[in-house]
């Protein structure tokens, strides 16, 4: 089983990494880029195969490690 | 006075802080993160700084959860004096021993240049020596420094008088200038300047001495 985590800043939380990317692509001509947010992916194999357990697990793996839950949210797929 | 300096695989401020610490007559022993005890008779926890893990994840996110890392949270829970500087902060921010959360620098770069910090209290054990409204220069080295928490948790911070230091001008975004916070019992403290790079007149500056020679004296008059 894989699980999928997006871990994104939260709404309110300035991010000049995304910012300066989306300058970048004023630069490139991309002129209709109103806002950029960079985010992280991070892909788990899990070994078990009861679905809502794992979501569960990932999700205090999210709590405890993966995501800094004073500025960052995050979301969890399972497949 | 005993102090305890940690040292992770990617620290580089661990042999500059014990100097700090040694210098200003206090006996140092070094602590690797895989160790999950503290030596006995520790007074003071130093959390240097540096790249600890390769900065994975986030600025002292492994470090947080490391072996030793429960033995500084325990440490602090007991009321034990904790310094964190520059990755060290990042690190106790991890721990949830501070609030809030240190951010890529607003301008996107690695600072590394000597700054002006105004004292912002004089109640601590680290910020007592100078004096609220004093003027010190320490240096700064980082890419992450950009001190942020949310609306409430700055109210907090400011009612309770637990900013240690301001940015005389802000060099990476801080909100309300901060460079170094304080826990509710004011004995832990992190801070992105690094005052154990300013500790004899050759490293350009001494205004740090006064920060160690004050800690040195904490286990003395215990």
């Amino acid at each position: 089983m894989k699980a999928r985590v997006h871990v994104m800043l939260k709404d309110g939380v300035l991010d000049p990494q995304g910012e300066a990317v989306r300058h970048a692509l004023g630069h490139l001509g991309f002129g209709g880029v109103e806002a950029v947010r960079q985010g992280k992916v991070i892909e788990l194999d899990l070994a078990g195969t009861d679905k809502a357990a794992a979501e569960a697990e990932v999700r205090e793996m999210c709590e405890k490690l993966l995501a800094n839950t004073v500025i960052e949210k995050y979301t969890i797929e399972i497949a | 006075m005993k102090a305890a300096i940690i040292t992770f695989p990617g620290s580089n401020c661990d042999r500059d802080l014990a100097m700090g610490f040694e210098k200003a007559g206090a006996e140092v022993v070094r602590v690797w993160h895989k160790d999950t005890e503290l030596p006995a008779g520790v007074d003071v926890i130093g959390v240097p700084g540096g790249f600890s893990y390769g900065d994975y994840l986030r600025c002292g996110a492994i470090a947080s959860r490391s072996p030793i890392g429960q033995a500084v949270s325990d440490f602090a829970a007991k009321g034990g004096y904790v310094i964190g500087i520059c990755n060290g902060f990042q690190i106790l921010t991890e721990m949830g021993l501070l609030p809030g959360a240190l951010m890529r620098n607003a301008s996107l770069k690695y600072i590394c240049r000597p700054v002006t910090l105004k004292v912002a209290t004089s109640d601590s054990a680290y910020t007592a020596p100078y004096g609220k409204g004093a003027e010190v220069v320490f240096p700064i080295a980082h890419h992450d420094g950009n001190f942020q928490i949310d609306a409430e948790g700055l109210k907090a911070l400011q009612g309770e008088d637990r900013v240690a230091f301001r940015y005389a001008e802000n060099p990476n975004g801080s909100v309300d200038d901060i460079a170094g916070v304080l826990s509710a019992n004011r004995r832990v403290l992190g801070m992105m300047p690094h005052p154990e790079r300013a500790i004899e007149d050759a490293q350009g500056g001494a205004d740090g001495a006064a920060l160690f020679r004050a800690l040195a004296a904490i286990g003395v008059e215990a």
